[in-house]
C-alpha cells in the first residue's frame, strides 16, 4: 500500500511538472514575444527590450524554465501586467469561488441523483425506472453551458427568480448563496443524470449480495434493505465517481462562471486572455492543473483504499 | 451474379446475423440512429431546405422574431437563423469527425509503441498521457487558441491532442493483451518487421474497441467544439456553427431569446443523437465496457 501511494505521488509529481514545462513552453513560443504582444504595436524597441529583460526573455531557454519553477516552487506566480498586483493573490480571491461553484453542484446532483437511481434500481424495469432511464441520459446529453444559457434565460430573465449575473455581495453569505443556486444547478445538470446512472448500477449489483439475502429472509421490509443495508455499499463506487469527475467539472465550471460573470478562477482566466495578461492565464492554468491533479490523486487512493485490485494495476 | 452485388448480399448477410442489428432493434440506439441520420440528411441537403442564403445581411431586419417569412427569426446582422442552423450542422458534424480520426491516428502510432515496447519505456509514455490528460482541457484549448488565432484546422489539432490519451491507453491495453499471442510470436519467428508486426497483426485485433470509445467521444467533442464557439474562440466567423449562434443568442437574450432556444435545441439534438447511438453501440456490441447498466 505504502509502495503504491508513493508511487502515485511521484507520477502526479511528474505530471505537474511535466505539465508547467509545456506550459510554458507553449506560451512562450506561440508566434508573437510575450513582450511584444503586451505591450502593444506602438512600443519603441527601448522599452520592448526593457520589459525583455525584465522578464528574463533575453537569458537562454533552459534558464527561463529553471527560474519559472523557481518562482513557482517559492509560491510565486509573478506579477499581473496591468495593475502589478501579485498574480497569486489574484488567483486566490477567485479560487474559493470556483471551488464553492464546483462543491455545490456536486452536492445537488447527489443529493437529486443518488435517491433517484436508488429508488430506479429498487422498481427494475417499472415505468419509474424506463422515465428515469431516459431522463438521465437526456440530462447528461445536455451541455453543461447550454444548460446555463437556457437556465438564465428561463429563471432569471423570463420568471425573474434568481439574479442573472455575479457572485453576490462580499461578506454576505446569504447573498452568495443566492447567487450560487443557478449555475451550480446548471453544471449539476449533466451529473444528475450521471450519478443517477451509477448509482442504479452499483444497487443492482449491490442487491445480489448475501447479506440483502440473509436481510429479507429476516423479513426486513423491502425500504429497510435498500436504504438500511444496501445503499451504504452502494455508494462506494458513486463517491470514487463523483472524486475521479471532480476534476472534469472544474473544467465545466469555467464556461458556467463565464456565463454567469461570477468572479472565479474561470472568468479571471477568460478576461486575462482577453487583455492579454499573460501572466495570470500561465498562474490559473498552473493552478489548474495543480487542483486537478490532487483531486485526481485523492480520488485514486481513496479508490484503491475501497477496492484493493486497483493497487496491483 | 457479379462480384458487385454477391458482396453488396454478404454485407446484408452480415448486417442481419451480427450484433449491429441489435444496435437498432435497441429503441433508444434506433432513436439515437435516426437524430444522426436525419441531422446527416440535413447537412447534405442544406442548400435545399434552406429559404435563405445563411451569409445574407439584411441589418433592417434585424433580431426580428420568428415569422413565415424567417422561421426562427434573424440575428443582430438580420441573418436568417433558420438556414444559418441548417448550414451549422455541417461544421457541427465534420469538426468532430476530422477531430476524432486525428485523436484515433495519433493514438494508434503512441499506443501501438507504449504497447509494444518495453515495459520501461511504456511506463514512459503513460506517464506522457497523463501529462496531456491532465491539463484542463477547456482552459488549454482557450489559451492557445487565444494565442494563435481560431481557426479550424488549429481547433481540430489542440480538440485531437486532447482527446487522443484516452484512446492511446486503451490501444496500449490491448496491445498488450495480444502481443504474446501465437499469431504475433509467429510472425516474429518468420522474421517479420517490427512495422509489420504492429500494423499488419496487432492493429486489427487491438482496433475495435477504439471506434465504440471514439463513437461516445463524439457528442463530447461536439459540446467542447460549440462551447468554444461560444466563448468566440471556437469556429470563427462568418462560418455559421451553432455555438456562435448561441453565443449571439446570449447577447441578445433580453431582447430575442430565439437564437438561444432553437440553437439549443439543435445542439441538444446532436448530442443526445450521438450519446444515445454510442451508448447502444457499447452495450451491444462491447459488454466489456458496460459500466452503468
Amino acid at each position: 500500500m505504502i509502495k503504491y501511494i508513493l508511487r502515485r505521488l511521484l507520477v502526479t509529481l511528474i505530471t505537474v511538472l511535466g505539465a508547467i514545462i509545456i506550459l510554458f513552453i507553449i506560451i512562450q513560443f506561440l508566434p508573437g514575444d510575450p513582450a511584444t504582444v503586451m505591450l502593444g504595436p506602438r512600443a519603441t524597441p527601448k522599452i520592448i527590450e526593457e520589459v525583455r529583460a525584465k522578464m528574463w526573455l533575453d537569458r537562454p531557454v533552459y534558464i527561463q524554465i529553471f527560474k519559472f519553477l523557481y518562482n513557482i516552487a517559492r509560491g510565486d506566480l509573478g506579477t499581473d501586467i496591468l495593475n502589478y498586483m501579485p498574480v497569486r493573490r489574484l488567483i486566490f480571491n477567485a479560487l474559493p469561488h470556483t471551488i464553492a461553484l464546483a462543491v455545490s453542484s456536486i452536492l445537488i446532483a447527489s443529493i437529486i441523483g443518488i435517491p433517484l437511481g436508488t429508488y430506479a434500481a429498487a422498481y427494475k424495469n417499472s415505468l419509474i425506472d424506463k422515465i428515469t432511464g431516459l431522463l438521465s441520459i437526456s440530462m447528461i446529453a445536455i451541455p453543461s453551458f447550454l444548460a446555463g444559457v437556457l437556465f438564465l434565460l428561463l429563471f432569471s430573465i423570463y420568471f425573474d427568480w434568481f439574479p442573472a449575473m455575479g457572485g453576490g455581495k462580499e461578506g454576505d453569505i446569504l447573498s452568495q448563496l443566492w447567487h450560487l443556486i443557478l449555475p451550480a444547478a446548471s453544471l449539476a445538470l449533466g451529473w444528475i443524470g450521471y450519478i443517477a446512472r451509477i448509482m442504479r448500477a452499483s444497487v443492482l449489483e449491490e442487491i445480489t449480495e448475501d447479506y440483502v439475502r440473509t436481510a429479507r429472509s429476516k423479513g426486513l421490509r423491502e425500504y429497510t434493505v435498500i436504504f438500511k443495508h444496501v445503499l451504504r455499499g452502494a455508494l462506494i463506487p458513486v463517491i470514487a465517481v463523483i472524486g475521479v469527475g471532480f476534476g472534469n467539472l472544474l473544467g465545466g465550471a469555467v464556461i458556467t462562471e463565464i456565463i454567469f460573470h461570477r468572479p472565479g478562477l474561470g472568468t479571471l482566466i477568460y478576461n486575462s486572455i482577453q487583455s492579454r495578461n499573460y501572466p495570470i492565464v500561465q498562474g490559473g492554468l498552473i493552478i489548474a492543473v495543480l487542483l486537478y491533479s490532487l483531486v485526481n490523486l485523492m480520488a485514486d487512493l481513496s479508490y484503491s483504499l475501497i477496492d484493493p485490485r486497483v493497487r496491483n494495476d | 451474379m457479379d462480384k458487385k452485388s454477391n458482396s453488396f448480399n454478404k454485407l446484408i448477410f452480415y448486417i442481419k446475423n451480427s450484433r449491429i442489428k441489435r444496435v437498432f432493434t435497441d429503441p433508444l440506439g434506433l432513436l439515437g440512429f435516426l437524430l444522426i441520420f436525419s441531422l446527416l440528411l440535413i447537412a447534405i441537403f442544406a442548400p435545399y431546405i434552406t429559404t435563405y442564403s445563411p451569409s445574407d445581411i439584411d441589418i433592417a431586419n434585424r433580431l426580428t422574431p420568428p415569422s413565415s417569412n424567417h422561421y426562427f427569426g434573424t440575428d443582430n446582422l438580420g441573418r436568417d437563423v433558420f438556414s444559418r442552423l441548417i448550414f451549422g450542422s455541417r461544421i457541427a458534424l465534420t469538426v468532430p469527425l476530422l477531430t476524432i480520426s486525428f485523436g484515433i491516428i495519433l493514438a494508434i502510432v503512441f499506443g501501438l509503441i507504449a504497447g509494444y515496447s518495453s515495459e520501461r519505456i511504456g511506463n514512459i509514455f503513460l506517464i506522457i498521457f497523463d501529462i496531456i490528460k491532465s491539463f484542463p482541457a477547456l482552459l488549454f484549448a482557450m489559451t492557445i487558441i487565444a494565442l494563435t488565432g481560431s481557426n479550424l484546422f488549429i481547433l481540430i489539432i489542440i480538440i485531437g491532442i486532447t482527446r487522443f490519451p484516452a484512446y492511446a491507453r486503451l490501444i496500449r491495453a490491448q496491445t498488450l493483451r495480444v502481443k504474446n499471442k501465437e499469431y504475433v510470436i509467429a510472425a516474429r519467428a518468420i522474421g517479420a518487421s517490427v512495422l509489420k508486426i504492429m500494423f499488419k497483426h496487432i492493429l486489427p485485433n487491438v482496433i475495435g474497441p477504439i471506434f465504440i470509445q471514439a463513437a461516445m467521444d463524439i457528442p463530447v467533442v461536439i459540446t467542447f467544439v460549440a462551447a468554444l464557439s461560444f466563448l468566440g474562440l471556437g469556429v470563427p466567423p462568418p462560418t455559421p456553427s451553432w455555438g456562435t449562434m448561441i453565443k449571439t443568442g446570449y447577447s441578445f437574450i433580453r431582447i430575442s431569446p430565439w437564437m438561444v432556444i432553437f440553437g439549443g435545441i439543435a445542439l441538444i439534438w446532436a448530442t443526445l443523437g450521438f450519446t444515445l447511438f454510442g451508448e447502444a453501440l457499447r452495450d451491444n456490441l462491447d459488454p466489456r465496457l458496460n459500466r452503468t447498466r
